[in-house]
């Protein structure tokens, strides 16, 4: 399979359980290699993303801060003067209050925000979620949704985010993929929504297209 | 408070009524006292002789210090080494074993001949029962590190010594106290045999109150270095508790 997205477009990806979403992106990662077949990332991204996983991932014996300080650690790079760069970021995540907590005092939803703020420290040009918030309420999954939109208008951000919700797919998506269970793409629409905020969620273009998308999803699942 | 008063109350109780039961059948003459002397005479004894009992448990605590001290450093850095470096471990490890199956009763003698009567025999008796669980703890604390955060680390492409001191090493924290409960244990039978055959500390003092029938006072010696080894026990647990409240060393959040 192959897919072009275009420089600031933001991508979701749907497709039944096993159809290979989670690997694609861990093959982009380099968290996997190809068994068979060849992997190639335009070199001017590679290096150049960021992973946010299922779950939070944070270090159970790290603060928010320290979480977020890690994968400058790791790089190797000097982290005397971040921690201003990490409190900003940390603060326009909702989190200023929470900066020197484990994560064992955070809510799962806090836990996201500290995880997403690790994944966009090495500003990254593109990030990739899997499914993300599907651990969450519905409440802070609404909440983090529109955090996920906010962030990239300001910070400029691409995202290629995996989901199973078809309405998550259809909001955050500037284009929707729907994978079949061969892995190959399905279907490929452009959604182009003039604003996003949860109340499209209740209109009737809105919903058109989710169902849309969900019958087709159930033809491919019983395929 | 009350909760943990009410917790240990029935072993309080069967203590008392076991020492009563024991001044009784000594007293009315049943077991005879230069076998068993009663609890009121060995408290006696250790009233009178404390200056000297308790010299002698300063003697035997500094060398059990000692030894975990030496163990400690040794066996952390041997662990983190034989992590780092695959082909070491299988190249010293199962010696590490070997050593630990050797009685220390029976290197004891070959301790004297290398260093003497002394200290340095003593210190190094607790050392060498001491090592292995430390050693050990740290070794499966490095291995059995949480696959998920690895997966996540690996993501950033750390060098293997980050890896090592971000990951696996505070990982392995819990591991390395719990290595150092166990050892404290042992450098204090360390420490005691050390002494039965170098001199010094409690097991000098037990073994001589021996060779001169004092019951009493070999009973005294062996109270006080149980509750030497309980203390040191209970010292390294509110350690523990100390340094894993403010900072939580966790496989998983």
């Amino acid at each position: 399979m192959s897919f072009a997205v275009p420089p600031r477009q933001c991508v979701s990806l749907l497709g039944p359980s096993g159809c290979g979403k989670t690997t694609l992106l861990r093959l982009l990662m380099g968290i996997e290699r190809p068994t068979e077949g060849r992997l190639s990332i335009d070199p001017q991204l590679a290096g150049h993303l960021s992973y946010v996983f299922q779950e939070p991932r944070l270090v159970p014996w790290r603060t928010s801060l320290e979480n977020v300080r890690l994968p400058l650690e790791l790089a190797g790079a000097a982290v005397n003067g971040t921690k201003n760069e990490i409190e900003v970021l940390l603060t326009s995540l909702g989190l200023g209050e929470r900066m020197s907590n484990f994560p064992r005092e955070l809510s799962g939803g806090m836990q996201m925000r500290v995880s997403l703020a690790r994944a966009l420290i090495t500003k990254p040009k593109v990030l990739l979620l899997d499914e993300p918030f599907a651990a969450l309420d519905e409440r802070t999954r609404f909440r983090l949704q529109d955090l996920l939109l906010d962030l990239r208008a300001r910070l400029d951000l691409q995202y290629v985010f995996v989901t199973h919700s078809i309405s998550e797919a259809v909001y955050l998506g500037d284009r929707v993929l729907l994978m079949d269970r061969t892995g190959q793409i399905d279907t490929d629409q452009t959604i182009d929504f003039a604003a996003r905020d949860q109340s499209l969620k209740l209109t009737p273009a809105f919903n058109e297209r989710v169902s849309a998308f969900a019958r087709r999803f159930t033809e491919l699942e019983a395929s | 408070m009350i909760a943990t008063l009410r917790n240990r109350l029935p072993a309080w109780i069967f203590l008392f009524g076991l020492l009563a039961i024991w001044e009784t059948v000594v007293r009315s003459g049943w077991v005879a006292s230069y076998l068993l002397p009663a609890p009121s005479d060995i408290y006696t004894t250790t009233r009178e002789l404390w200056p000297e009992i308790w010299n002698a448990t300063l003697s035997t605590l500094s060398s059990i210090v000692w030894g975990l001290a030496a163990s400690f450093s040794l066996g952390v850095t041997l662990a983190i080494g034989f992590f780092a470096v695959p082909i070491l471990r299988r190249a010293i490890l199962p010696f590490c074993v070997f050593f630990q199956t050797v009685p220390i009763i029976a290197i004891a003698p070959l301790l004297v001949i290398w260093f003497g009567f002394g200290e340095t025999t003593v210190r190094a008796s607790a050392f060498i029962v001491s090592l292995f669980p430390i050693l050990a703890n740290t070794l499966t604390g490095l291995e059995e590190t949480d696959p998920l955060l690895r997966e996540m680390f690996a993501l950033h492409r750390p060098t293997r010594w980050r890896m090592i001191t971000k990951l696996q090493i505070p990982s392995a924290i819990p591991y390395i106290l719990t290595g150092l409960r166990i050892s404290v244990g042992l450098a204090t039978i360390g420490a005691i045999v050390g002494e039965f055959i170098a001199g010094g500390g409690l097991g000098s003092l037990i073994d001589s109150a021996r060779t001169q029938q004092r019951v009493d006072l070999v009973f005294s010696g062996v109270v006080a270095s149980s509750v030497l080894a309980l203390l040191l026990v209970l010292t390294i647990d509110l350690v523990s508790g100390l340094l894993l409240r403010r900072r939580p060393y966790t496989r998983s959040a």
